[in-house]
């Protein structure tokens, strides 16, 4: 399956994943109008400590915590990839507790978001990747199942 | 403010409807030209601070930024330009010398500007590069003068070391220091993968590259910078570095901030010792000993590899050719005098050296006279932009060209002409891992391979419409090219006739 990989090595610290992943998950046309005075809640986040930075996101896990700790299905693996039924979830949070990753955060109306490899939204490819101005996010197949 | 002050050359213009406060042009700028107010949630910027580099220009998601010429203007004056009077001022407050980065920007002619390339029509076919091959490789070094035989009749093969290009361009010297590990590392593989070369500069090879060796031409400069056997054995040819186009006549000087841990190492001087490369080469005061240094060089790579002589273009460029020529140097490189520079003095890269067109044609010139024309092949370079530049150096007697302020352009440079900061937004003339690190070799020699590419394209177009299938039948042929408006001294030193005649 196609994961996005960060390379540390190439990542600049330019935050642009998470503008981008904030965008392409607003449903809107136009990132003034998605972003503008508004505080961004992106799937992915750059850790940025000690000139040290790198974007982080789901890893898409083969053997997935937070689906196993989801009481309420919302959190699935459909072909690999971990999906999030909104409508499913009951807010629990137990998801973001488990997560080693720190990929599942709260979406401010009481649910959980995770990324969903911009598969679900009219991108069609990870945003973050496509925005990426150094290639420090890859999509591509690793040969990880 | 004080008499000191200078208004600052640039203005940020921020659309405040579009920005976003993402805050990536704050991020991106080693200038520190950007803040975020967290008060007012709002982008504060300091002009003052302002090189142009577009950086944040480049990357602000929104396009919510752009960055425009101030006017604020002193009175209007022909002579004394608001330059000139700026430039008074500047050294007024430091004292010291002006220094300028990248070639001389000034208005000054542009003669491949003024040439004209010819094209086929009725008498003679052009051809067709999709549909019929095309030769675009060339071999630099020593020619044989005749076919000669041996007792039995048998031709005798034995050519002295060439250089082979797929095109008859190269990256032309730029040191490890002067830009970063990761430009050395764009341009060594996109050369690797465009099968030319590419030039150290004087630095020396970081050991990472060693294994680009065939395509790299290795360089000796005045200062001997990283210079030892192995290096030497690394490349596929040593330059003797004479002069360059932007500073003819001055040495280097890259300060010790700039030599940090690789750096150092690779040039084998210690951390923080300014790295000085003298005026002249302190054992060549002639052309009898410039002839040492060629063999010693030769010598010490057993004959295999060409050895290059590197001048600027200087007023009596064609005498010195000549010399050159019978040194017992394989290839003599020819840089004009809008040719770049990390660093160099502004008055010295603004007003000193001549134009490579004029340069080039006169050398060819007087090698032809002279009957060495064979002896050497010539590399010309400062300020080839385009195909056609290459084209028209080919037309009027270039082996090959070395493009450098281009290859940079493709990596990002945005010219702004501030190298010397060592601030160098894009990761290209800078020494700062935070800064190196934007510049991906992956992206840029990608960007590298394909600008060549396109090059490559066009100029078998151009060939192909001149009906010339093969790149060496159009070195020399000056025939190809006219000029416009030019008076007949310039046409008589370019060899070349006039449009219409």
């Amino acid at each position: 399956m196609k994961r996005v990989y960060a390379d540390e090595k190439w990542c600049i610290g330019c935050h642009l994943c998470e503008y981008n992943c904030a965008f392409a998950n607003s449903g809107c046309d136009d990132m003034v109008k998605a972003l503008k005075d508004k505080e961004i809640r992106p799937r992915i986040c750059v850790e940025d400590r000690d000139k040290i930075t790198y974007a982080v996101s789901c890893r898409h896990c083969e053997d997935p915590i937070c689906v196993k700790s989801c009481i309420s299905g919302a959190l699935q693996k459909h072909d690999g990839m971990i999906t999030i039924d909104q409508d499913k979830c009951i807010g629990c949070l137990t998801c973001i507790l488990v997560c080693p990753y720190g990929a599942v955060s709260e979406n401010g109306t009481g649910v959980v978001q995770k990324c969903e490899l911009c598969l679900e939204n009219s991108c069609g490819e990870p945003a973050c990747v496509k925005g990426c101005p150094n290639r420090a996010l890859i999509y591509e197949e690793r040969g990880e199942s | 403010m004080s008499v000191e002050f200078i208004y600052p050359e640039f203005e940020v213009v921020r659309n405040k409807d579009r920005c976003i406060a993402c805050r990536v042009c704050e991020r991106q700028c080693a200038n520190e030209v950007h803040k975020y107010d967290k008060d007012r949630g709002v982008l504060i910027s300091d002009e003052s601070k302002c090189v142009d580099c577009q950086r944040c220009v480049s990357l602000c998601p929104t396009r919510a930024l752009k960055i425009i010429k101030s006017d604020c203007t002193l009175k209007e004056n022909a002579n004394w330009k608001n330059d000139t009077i700026k430039e008074i001022y500047k050294q007024a407050n430091s004292g010291g010398v002006l220094l300028s980065s990248m070639g001389n920007p000034n208005p000054l002619p542009v003669y491949w500007d003024k040439i004209l390339i010819n094209a086929s029509q009725v008498t003679n076919p052009p051809i067709d590069p999709l549909r019929e091959p095309m030769e675009t490789r060339v071999f630099l070094g020593k020619k044989n003068e005749k076919v000669t035989r041996d007792e039995n009749g048998n031709l005798k093969c034995k050519l002295p070391p060439q250089i082979e290009l797929s095109m008859p361009v190269m990256f032309s010297a730029m040191s490890y220091g002067s830009i970063s590990y990761n430009a050395h590392e764009s341009l060594a593989r996109a050369a690797t993968e465009l099968g030319i070369l590419y030039n150290t500069g004087e630095g020396g090879l970081h050991e990472d590259f060693y294994c680009y060796g065939e395509n790299t031409i290795v360089q000796v400069a005045s200062g001997r910078f990283g210079v030892h056997k192995d290096y030497l054995e690394a490349g596929r040819a040593v330059e003797i570095k004479m002069g360059q186009g932007a500073k003819p006549g001055i040495g280097g000087h890259l300060p010790g901030t700039k030599i940090v841990g690789d750096v150092s190492r690779t040039r084998m001087i210690p951390e923080g010792s300014d790295a000085i490369s003298p005026a002249p080469h302190h054992d060549i005061y002639s052309i009898e000993d410039l002839r040492q240094l060629v063999f010693s060089l030769k010598e010490a790579t057993e004959y295999k590899k060409p050895v290059i002589v590197k001048v600027a273009a200087v007023h009596n460029i064609a005498a010195i050719a000549s010399g050159i020529a019978r040194s017992g140097a394989d290839i003599i490189a020819i840089d004009g005098f809008r040719g770049g520079t990390g660093a160099a003095p502004t008055r010295i890269r603004d007003n000193v050296g001549i134009p490579i067109e004029l340069a080039l044609a006169s050398v060819d010139q007087r090698l032809r006279d002279e009957g060495i024309r064979n002896n050497v092949s010539l590399v010309v370079g400062g300020s080839i932009r385009s195909a056609s530049d290459v084209v028209k150096a080919i037309a009027l007697g270039a082996d090959a060209c070395y493009v450098a302020t281009a290859a940079l352009l493709a990596l990002g440079c945005h010219l702004c002409r501030t190298c010397q900061t060592g601030k160098c937004n894009w990761g290209i003339a800078t020494q700062r891992p935070d800064l190196v690190k934007r510049l991906n070799p992956n992206v840029g020699s990608e960007r590298l391979v394909r600008l060549m590419t396109a090059w490559k394209h066009e100029i078998k177009e151009l060939m192909g419409g001149m009906g010339i299938n093969s790149i060496e039948a159009l070195r020399g042929n000056r025939l190809m090219l006219r000029g416009v408006g030019l008076n007949t001294r310039e046409l008589a030193i370019l060899g070349i006739s006039h449009a219409g005649e």
